[in-house]
């Protein structure tokens, strides 16, 4: 039953998004992300989901499974949506009834962060769809090894990635396992009140951890007996390169970011 | 020592939390180059940690091993030692770094700092020698066992070594995987020249090297052929190791009086030993 769960959520196609450095796609979606953040009016959020959707399309990523990504967060969402709408302070009250007061600075606020967010959750999963999770270890790498300087473990941290995508498979079995030979002794892990439901877990956690730092153990030997010595002269099999597509996508996403400027000049008038 | 010794294992003696526990005592091999070494032992005799002083994951309490002509206690020859020497371990999982079979015999090659345009001819080879490449693309968690082990093996063969020091690699597996890993490593030191010892518990498998090694308590209680070792049959018993049936069968059949050969392994070797011996004019 567990092996159903989907790894990460990369949608495996082949298309010019997916194909791009993924430094170039960490890159773009920082700068779509400061594209949402320089929006000020409804008519902006339209050319944003235009852009999303002509993104959707160019990397043969279905839009509704773009969107869908946003459902997940649909309690935090409508949470920033009533809290902005209710508890900020303006001028103009729609309406006032008891504690409860709701102003049109309070609504378009409310209206911008909860859009904000949804923009942010669909842009970041344009990226994790359409980059292999192996891939974006290697981008980050890469992006954050300017770091090491100021002894930031950049290839500590993306090997370490590298390693927990390899074994969550290995550990999805070894717990089905598990939750067999408990249930067959007996556990039950479907029913009772939650805190009865957590206290049946204690036997199907507590091997796994044992296992999985008998694993890691394992795994550091095997590693050092391949000569693993951290990152230094060490050569990549994948090696990451920008070409003209690249060059090509950021100058669009500074394209976006200059219409939305310019848009905000011409319709909403000031900058916030 | 002579000029074909490739690991010198000399008066070693190793032990855990600071003298305590004694796991080897005073232990001496030489395995020549070319040579397929099975290292036979029960559980906690000692095998394994012999394994890990071979390619210096373990640095002896006393004496000294040499693996190339290379002290495993020098830091420095650390690196080239474990590209000489290339272990495969017990459990297949827990030895795969990499999502992709490719990447992961990629890994000691990165580690060596190999070019990456030499990389993908060295991992093709290797997976070509093992079997395997039409796996290449795979992701390893769903191969089998054995499978695994066989890339375990072709990341070892990736870095070109002499030795392959297999830590009972087949003790995960079912007797087909078994079987195949062990075909493997045995192509691999027919064809390649690559010395392998090969730490196990099933006396079938060590049956099938040039030389067993038996360890017990920490020390070698017997070394030498298959045909030699297992004709002791007490000794073996004494250590609770049991020899092969056959060995067993034909140790039985000599007490009782039938005239058999001494170094009778298998089934086959049995059957005509015993036709023979019915048939005398065949």
């Amino acid at each position: 039953m567990l092996k159903d769960i989907t790894l990460g959520q990369y949608y495996p196609a082949d298309s010019a998004v997916h194909r791009l450095d993924p430094r170039t796609k960490i890159l773009l979606t920082v700068l779509f992300i400061v594209a949402v953040f320089m929006v000020h009016t409804l008519a902006g959020y339209a050319i944003i989901l235009g852009f999303v959707y002509l993104a959707s399309r160019l990397s043969n990523v279905p839009f509704k499974l773009l969107m869908r990504g946003v459902k997940p967060l649909r309690f935090i969402i409508v949470l920033t949506f009533l809290l902005n709408l209710f508890f900020s302070t303006g001028e103009t009250m729609l309406i006032s009834w008891g504690f409860l007061k709701i102003s049109a600075e309070g609504l378009t606020q409310a209206i911008h962060y909860s859009l904000r967010l949804v923009f942010l959750v669909v842009g970041t999963s344009l990226l994790t769809l359409t980059t292999a999770p192996v891939v974006l270890c290697d981008g980050l790498e890469v992006l954050l090894s300017p770091l090491k300087k100021v002894h930031f473990p950049a290839h500590e941290l993306a090997m370490i990635m590298t390693i927990a995508l390899r074994f969550i498979p290995t550990l999805l079995e070894e717990t089905d396992k598990i939750m067999k030979a408990q249930t067959a002794r007996g556990a039950d892990f479907e029913t009772g009140n939650p805190i009865q439901r957590a206290k049946a877990m204690v036997p199907l956690l507590v091997p796994l951890f044992v296992s999985a730092f008998r694993r890691a153990g394992d795994l550091a030997m095997a590693m050092e007996s391949r000569c693993y010595h951290g990152g230094e002269n060490r050569t990549r099999l994948r090696v990451l390169k920008m070409t003209k597509a690249d060059f090509i996508a950021i100058l669009i996403v500074l394209g976006l970011i200059g219409v939305i400027v310019l848009e905000g000049v011409l319709l909403g008038g000031v900058l916030l | 020592m002579n000029d074909r010794t490739q690991i010198l294992v000399d008066h070693v003696s190793y032990s855990y939390d600071g003298g305590e526990t004694i796991v080897l005592d005073d232990v001496s091999l030489d395995i020549k180059a070319g040579e397929f070494v099975a290292v036979l032992g029960h559980n906690g005799c000692g095998k394994s940690t012999l394994a890990k002083l071979l390619n210096g994951l373990y640095v002896p309490t006393k004496g000294s091993v040499h693996v190339c002509g290379m002290d495993t206690a020098d830091d420095d020859l650390v690196l080239p030692i474990r590209q000489r020497a290339g272990m495969i371990f017990q459990n297949p999982d827990n030895q795969i770094v990499a999502s992709i079979v490719k990447e992961d015999v990629a890994f000691g090659l990165e580690n060596l700092g190999i070019p990456t345009e030499e990389m993908l001819p060295r991992i093709e080879s290797a997976l070509n020698s093992v079997g395997m490449i039409q796996f290449a693309d795979s992701a390893p968690h769903l191969l089998s066992g054995g499978q695994k082990q066989r890339v375990a093996i072709a990341g070892i063969i990736a870095m070109q070594p002499n030795i392959i020091i297999a830590d009972e690699s087949t003790s995960m597996l079912d007797p087909t995987g078994r079987k195949d890993v062990l075909d493997t490593v045995k192509m691999l030191n027919r064809q390649k020249g690559i010395t392998v010892v090969w730490i196990t518990h099933f006396m079938e498998e060590a049956a099938q090297a040039d030389r067993i090694v038996v360890m017990n308590e920490g020390k070698i209680v017997a070394n030498g052929t298959p045909g030699d070792v297992f004709h002791d049959v007490e000794k073996m018993r004494a250590i609770h190791l049991d020899v092969p049936h056959m060995a067993d069968l034909s140790h039985r059949l000599r007490k009782a009086g039938m005239p058999l050969p001494e170094s009778i392994l298998t089934v086959d070797e049995m059957a005509k030993e015993v036709a023979a011996l019915l048939c005398p004019s065949k």
